[in-house]
């Protein structure tokens, strides 16, 4: 089931409203690196200075974990506890006030101080109150990140593609998390089912109705953030490449075929490949294992063979137009991990000029400030270094 | 705080607290200080009161609910509708909705849901129990009461297939419900709203 809430351009934000998502106030305990630090600032651009190791990328995962998933680095959640030689690693958690279109929340997520014998869980708190889960984030909050780990996004497998795509889709329909949590769940109780050989045709069906349900879900709110990125995105400026992208896959072309009927389809061809997944030990068709293709416009060149400048480019652009894409309701958080480094001075200023127009609060990182000049007043700059985060 | 500071008799009291949902290790301690500073105004009582209840309560043989008789108060009101039967997860579901007053008919508690994952099989909901109350034909609606989650609607999916050639309508509660959310979490008003608009299965 999606939550209510108005198509991002039909209706526009109160004049007064930000267009923007950004972080007033950050705060960090037991993360990493920190014992304990408290930042604040506007809802200007970001600027995050410090050497290599000084715990930079550490301040964008904590931020990432203002929605669901696995945060920036893609790591369980009880990684991100402060560990210290001799010590039991502490509780992190991570606080912050979000201001965004339907206006100011406190929220807070963190690990479960681990009772005996529970599983450690990761607690979502908004407004001081406990929400249902981390998917109940992307009701008040929008993030979008680019980090050097994404340089091989083209060239390694789907499953990053299909991440880069879902954390778009989340901005553009809070559901989407849910839906693939749902379908993910859905899925291993049936795999589970089928390993054990106990497999009960009727609960089969059950659970493949419910594949079914979020997985047509699942797709349809993956082909609407492609269309909502490809009508977004720019003619080539500046040295962003303009990128064609489509989603491909066995379930997407099933759905194409007559989506009013995919939820059918889907269940039926599943419980035809039961036999098979259970001799595969793995769920051989769905959702999960779409693709994104991704090409170069002008060039008309498949992205995983664009040189490697090129393919950065084309991860700025899509990022850039995700996020113009979502300025309807509210341009998400950006955070883009030494980004700038890897770019020439033109592009550089291309990617300042974009992230002002737009109106984002980008979280940029490097080791060299200098770097950040031509932002200017534009953004507000902080050292990193020794635990520790001072206004520059 | 350093560990077994107290003795033994007081740390097996506050691990067993820490085990009560809500608590943990350290509001454990502090339920635990409260009690024995107030020992004569709760922790006697609260020991009195627990062993009644532990000397008392059964687990209904007709419809899985926990009360102090078998079969139940509920099950043995002859004001309440012998013509329809909720299925529930678990007992505090029977409470969420005996307090919203939506529903006057019976219930059966499956305790708990199918999920492969924490090794529930169908078994475990109690089915034979169920259809065996259908069997002098009194009965003509069967709600599935389930959460809107995978396994809530996996559940509700197989015991609607177990039903479907027993001739006994079968309903689902209506949209409106949250995704996710377990009966228990809901307010009074959308539990009546989602009861008013159930629908048929099938
Ligand atoms: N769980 C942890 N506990 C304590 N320190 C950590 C933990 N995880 C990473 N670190 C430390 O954080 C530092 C890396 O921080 P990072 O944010 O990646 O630096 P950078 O500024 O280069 O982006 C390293 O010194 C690493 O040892
Ligand atoms: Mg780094
Ligand atoms: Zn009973």
């Amino acid at each position: 089931m999606q939550a209510a809430r108005p198509m991002d351009a039909q209706i526009p934000a109160p004049a007064s409203a930000p267009r923007a998502y950004a972080l007033t106030r950050l705060s960090l305990s037991n993360y990493r690196s920190y014992v304990g630090i408290a930042l604040e600032c506007d809802a200007r651009p970001v600027v995050l200075a410090g050497e290599n190791g000084a715990g930079k990328t550490n301040v964008l995962e904590a931020i990432s974990w203002l929605s669901p998933g696995r945060g920036l680095r893609g790591v369980p959640f009880v990684e991100a506890c402060r560990e210290e030689p001799g010590a039991a690693p502490a509780a992190w958690a991570v606080a912050a006030t979000l201001l965004g279109p339907d206006g100011a929340f406190e929220a807070g997520t963190g690990i479960s101080a681990n009772s005996e014998g529970e599983t450690p869980r990761r607690l979502v708190r908004i407004n001081h109150a406990p929400a249902s889960g981390p998917s109940a984030l992307t009701e008040i909050f929008s993030v979008l990140w680019l980090t050097p780990a994404m340089d091989r996004l083209f060239i390694e497998g789907a499953s990053g593609r299909r991440k880069f795509l879902d954390r778009i889709a989340m901005g553009f329909e809070p559901g989407h998390a849910q839906a693939c949590a749902a379908y993910e769940r859905a899925t291993r109780e049936r795999l589970r089912l089928l390993r054990d050989g106990r497999g009960d045709p009727r609960w089969l069906d059950g659970l493949e109705a419910e594949m079914a349900r979020h997985g047509a879900a699942m797709i349809r709110n993956r082909l609407h953030a492609v269309m909502r990125l490809m009508s977004a995105m720019e003619e080539e400026t500046s040295g962003f490449p303009a990128a064609i992208i489509a989603l491909a896959g066995e379930a997407e072309t099933l759905f194409a075929a007559d989506p009013a009927s995919a939820c059918e389809a889907i269940a039926a061809r599943l419980a035809r490949s039961r036999r098979l997944d259970e001799a595969a030990g793995r769920t051989l068709f769905g959702p999960h294992r779409a693709d994104l293709d991704v090409r170069h416009a002008r060039r008309n060149r498949e992205a995983a063979s664009c040189s490697t400048g090129e393919q950065k480019a084309l991860l700025i652009s899509l990022i850039l137009a995700a996020a113009r894409a979502q300025s309807g309701r509210a341009v998400p958080v950006l955070l883009l991990d030494e980004v700038a480094a890897h770019l020439d001075e033109t592009r550089r200023m291309a990617l300042f000029d974009a992230i002002t127009a737009l109106g984002a609060q980008a979280w940029m990182t490097g080791t060299d400030m200098t770097m950040f000049e031509p932002m200017d007043s534009r953004a507000q700059k902080f050292r990193v270094g020794n635990g520790a985060i001072i206004p520059h | 705080m350093t560990a077994n500071s107290a003795g033994p008799e007081i740390e097996r009291l506050i691990s067993l607290l820490a085990r009560l949902p809500g608590l943990g290790p350290r509001s454990a301690r502090r339920v635990a200080l409260v009690l024995m500073k107030r020992k004569e105004a709760l922790l006697d009582p609260l020991v009195s009161a627990m062993q009644d209840v532990g000397r008392v309560i059964r687990t209904c043989s007709v419809c899985g609910h926990v009360d102090t008789s078998d079969p139940c108060t509920i099950c043995t009101d002859a004001r309440r509708d012998p013509a329809t039967i909720c299925v529930v997860e678990d007992i505090g579901d029977v409470w969420a909705l005996e307090r919203a007053g939506v529903f006057r008919g019976r219930y059966h508690v499956l305790g708990g849901l199918l999920s492969a994952l924490d090794g529930r099989g169908p078994e475990t909901l109690g089915l034979p129990r169920l259809i065996a109350r259908l069997g002098d034909g009194k009965v003509t609606e069967i709600i599935l009461a389930l959460a809107a989650t995978v396994d809530g609607q996996a559940t509700a999916f197989y015991i609607s297939g177990e039903l479907a050639a027993l001739g006994v309508k079968v309903t689902r509660l209506g949209q409106g419900l949250p995704f996710g959310g377990e009966l228990g979490w809901l307010d009074d008003g959308t539990l009546t709203a989602a009861f008013r608009a159930r629908q048929s299965v099938g």
